[in-house]
């Protein structure tokens, strides 16, 4: 493609308080061109749309629009301009009809400045025709759309403010098979018409069947850009990925023993559909999968938070039913949740109160608390975990993050758990603790306690599991043994369409 | 478990002994030790201004004139703790008040028209537990509607008539300790609803502070999600909430309607605002999780003083409500920088 890019970004950089989320990174994109931008979850990809859109505003670097510097103070400034963005969280006012959606903001008006009903009406008609969308009626209300005609909306709202580049966020993540098609057809048409098009996606055969270009992005990092007709599958996995294990993670020798957690056709939809899966006795198994695949959703269900509609659930070879998370924690299970914020932690309480939360019914007398106690296990996780704190009646609000985590995992380890689910347990933690997080994990394998741990961050599952599972959609679609592992096979079974074991397959990974 | 993270933690200092200077500061917080002084400023300054606002009968009736706010303030301080509120409150407290009055008239053993309040105080808040807890609906709804049957309910029943010749015996706010001497120090008689109310709010402290259910309270009023996944039943907590609230508004109820020598049978006007107030300036968290009855009754206290203050500094009485918004608009701002600065300081 020889012509002006119509989007043109070099040397983007942009700091977050403890994170470089990206640096010095380059995109461009040319009109009548779909461009996907790939990449592992952290990899940047959702603060650079947010840069292009004007949501955030770049560090360092210039983005250029028809070959002319711009900057944006807000996400007006680029609609302005002609860039539109659809997130996957689509952005609709539900008791609105769908022309009032397409025009919110820019109605059409009569004489007096009155809002021209019947020309919004003929207007929104006529875009949506345009898109070849025949079946949605502009009077009708949102609310009651599926998400895939809220989606077409959103497509003709951005065609309403003329935009020109057009940004989607993972479009699929939520469709169903049929409205995915009709959205390629939708893509391919605004293609012809000249609009650029970045595409999301974490489904590397819609690029295939989509894209011209690809861009991936890793670690905040530009790797490249490629026509889509000169890459394999297994080429943009590599770029991806790319980075090697550094030995960091003291995975230490644990004797493996009885299964003590196993899981049989267990369901609870949308996201956890027939899992099968075993944890045994001192070992630590790896639950790999993307953002959305239903890891959590699988631990909540196991721990009773969402129980299960389906399905067995086994200890030390015994059926249980769990049906919320007393019963869970009576069973022996403990699950450090994935958001400590919001799931973990009461903010407001002391130290020595969120440690003991999860063990209140086992030290109380007569319904009080035995507050020597209470306090005898806050001293013991401070020193045992290593936490940072003045003091045990140190409110957990004024904690760092990493201290904040500890105080979690400890709540749990108070419960002396048979069964440990951590879901991301190293989430937005610094460097030192991480480290510390890990070391205690691999200890508590030693000792016996089946774990079972949730990581978005490949090198941490890789390093830290002796077996790996893989989820996608709810399902269980891979499993790997410790040596067997690598980053490779484990992001291509993340990504790929269909549940084969992902060591089987080594060609294109296009499915039609 | 014996498991040790590797790198050596900083020692951080411990008082796993607990001592009692430490438990007691954190029993009161700040806010409480704020208000005790702020109490204790105005009494002073207002008793130099003019001595007779010290004096002994003003000095007991600033501590007696909101003694059935602070209690019914009890119970609010724990619904606003669980993040929920009541505003059917001083509805509630005009009927079971003339539920107790219309018992006593009719006959019934005092004891009876003291008791019957109570229970029935209980068992409105088990209904309103129910439709809060189980069927989901956002207590303010609730406790709106309530407020509004109860209200003309009252009126229709009672035709607004108000009860007279209660029987002697049954002025449970009237009653008072023998004044007595002791080391040459003369105790004054104290009001029963000043003992009532010490006595109450240090179980409710207490109790709030060191028992499993009171613990589950903050817990579920802090953080619902992160105490239903550490095994509180977020349901059961709400349903003691409110029943518990119920039993106060019904102690609260006798000793308002057994303070003059009439019931008036309506609702008293913005009582449920002045026992919200109390709970608020007292430092209890319109955001949940955070708070004292201990703060709510040094509140009501305060309350009641500047109240009286007004009076004996010549200013008319009309200010009150002005520098009692001030007081919540004040208090609110100081926890809402208090949340953020600690916030800020967690770093994410």
């Amino acid at each position: 493609m020889n012509s002006i890019p119509i989007l043109e970004i070099e040397h983007i950089s942009k700091r977050f308080p403890g994170v470089q989320a990206l640096s010095d990174v380059q995109f461009q994109v040319h009109a009548g061109e779909v461009h996907a931008l790939l990449g592992e979850n952290g990899a940047g990809k959702s603060t650079l749309i947010k840069i292009i859109s004007g949501v955030h505003r770049p560090d360092e670097g210039t983005i250029r629009i028809d070959n002319r510097p711009v900057s944006f103070n807000n996400p007006r400034e680029a609609q302005a301009l002609g860039v539109a963005t659809i997130y996957q969280e689509l952005s609709l006012y539900p008791e609105l009809t769908v022309a009032e959606n397409i025009f919110m903001g820019h109605a059409p008006r009569g004489p007096l400045g009155i809002v021209d009903w019947r020309e919004m009406g003929r207007r929104s008609r006529e875009i949506l025709e345009s898109l070849e969308i025949t079946d949605l009626d502009v009077n009708r209300k949102v609310g009651g759309l599926s998400v895939g005609q809220r989606q077409r909306v959103e497509i003709a709202k951005a065609l309403s403010l003329n935009a020109r580049i057009l940004i989607m966020d993972e479009p699929t993540a939520a469709l169903t098979e049929a409205d995915v098609q009709r959205l390629f057809s939708i893509v391919r048409l605004l293609r012809e018409r000249g609009v650029g098009v970045i595409y999301i996606s974490h489904r590397l055969e819609e690029v295939f069947l989509l894209a011209d270009r690809v861009t991936v992005l890793r670690d905040g990092q530009y790797v490249g850009t490629a026509d889509v007709k000169d890459v394999t599958s297994d080429q943009l996995v590599s770029m991806m990925v790319g980075r090697t294990i550094e030995n960091m993670f003291p995975k230490l020798p644990a004797v493996i023993g009885d299964p003590v957690l196993e899981v049989r056709n267990l369901s609870r939809r949308p996201l956890c559909k027939s899992v099968n899966l075993t944890v045994r006795s001192g070992e630590i198994v790896g639950l790999a999968g993307l953002v959305g695949s239903g890891r959590s959703e699988l631990a909540q269900t196991i721990f009773g938070f969402t129980p299960a509609q389906e399905g067995e659930i086994l200890l030390n070879g015994q059926a249980v039913r769990i049906r919320n998370p007393g019963q869970a924690m009576r069973y022996g299970i403990a699950y450090v949740p994935e958001d400590r914020g919001t799931q973990g932690l009461i903010r407001e309480m002391r130290l020595r109160e969120n440690v003991s939360l999860a063990v209140l019914r086992t030290m109380t007398r007569s319904g009080f608390i035995d507050t020597a106690q209470e306090r005898r296990l806050a001293a013991e996780a401070i020193e045992q975990l290593g936490i940072r704190a003045y003091s045990i009646d140190q409110v957990v609000n004024k904690l760092s993050g990493g201290n904040q985590q500890k105080v979690v995992v400890s709540k749990w380890l108070a419960s002396k758990p048979k069964v440990l689910i951590m879901d991301e347990p190293t989430r937005g933690v610094d460097v030192g603790a991480k480290a510390e997080i890990h070391h205690l994990i691999s200890e508590l394998a030693q000792q016996g306690l089946a774990i079972l741990m949730i990581s978005s961050e490949l090198p941490e599952v890789l390093g830290m599991s002796d077996r790996i599972i893989v989820m996608r959609e709810g399902r269980v679609v891979a499993e790997f043994d410790r040596e067997e592992a690598n980053q490779k096979n484990v992001v291509t079974a993340m990504m790929r369409e269909t549940a084969e074991p992902a060591t089987a397959s080594t060609g294109q990974g296009v499915s039609v | 478990m014996t498991a040790t993270a590797k790198p050596v933690p900083t020692p951080a200092r411990r008082d796993d002994t607990g001592n009692f200077v430490s438990r007691l500061i954190s029993i009161v917080s700040s806010q409480e030790i704020i208000l005790l002084f702020v109490l204790i400023a105005l009494l002073a300054s207002v008793g130099s201004a003019n001595p007779r606002y010290v004096a002994e009968r003003n000095f007991i009736n600033i501590f007696n004139g909101n003694a059935y706010i602070a209690v019914a303030a009890i119970g609010m301080t724990m619904v606003i703790i669980s993040r929920n509120i009541d505003i059917s409150v001083g509805s509630l407290i005009g009927v079971l008040g003339t539920i107790s009055g219309t018992l006593a008239i009719n006959g019934s053993p005092i004891w009876v028209s003291w008791l019957v309040p109570i229970l029935v105080g209980a068992l409105v808040g088990a209904a309103i537990g129910f439709m809060v807890a189980y069927l989901r609906i956002p207590s303010i709804v609730v406790t709106l509607g309530l407020l509004s049957i109860l209200k003309g309910g009252l009126i229709t029943v009672t035709s607004g008539e108000w009860i007279t010749d209660l029987p002697e015996g049954f002025f449970l706010a009237q009653m008072k300790t023998p004044a007595f001497s002791i080391l040459g120090l003369s105790i004054p008689a104290i009001p029963s609803p000043i003992i009532i109310m010490f006595v109450l709010t240090l179980i409710a402290v207490l109790w709030m502070r060191y028992s499993q259910t009171g613990r589950a309270i903050y817990a579920v009023g802090g953080n619902a999600e992160a105490a239903r996944l550490s095994g509180i039943s977020e349901k059961r907590i709400l349903m003691t909430v409110f029943i518990l609230n119920g039993v106060f508004v019904g102690i609260a109820a006798v000793l308002w309607a057994t303070q003059l020598s009439i019931i008036q049978s309506t609702v008293p006007p913005g009582l449920e605002l002045q026992i919200i107030t109390a709970a608020v300036v007292g430092g209890v968290s319109i955001l949940g999780g955070v708070g004292t009855a201990f703060g709510a009754m040094i509140a009501a206290i305060l309350l009641s003083a500047i109240n009286s203050a007004l009076v004996f500094i010549d200013i008319s009485p009309y200010w009150f409500r002005a520098v009692v918004g001030i007081l919540i608009l004040v208090t609110v701002l100081a926890d809402m920088l208090r949340r953020r600065r600690t916030a800020a300081a967690s770093g994410d």
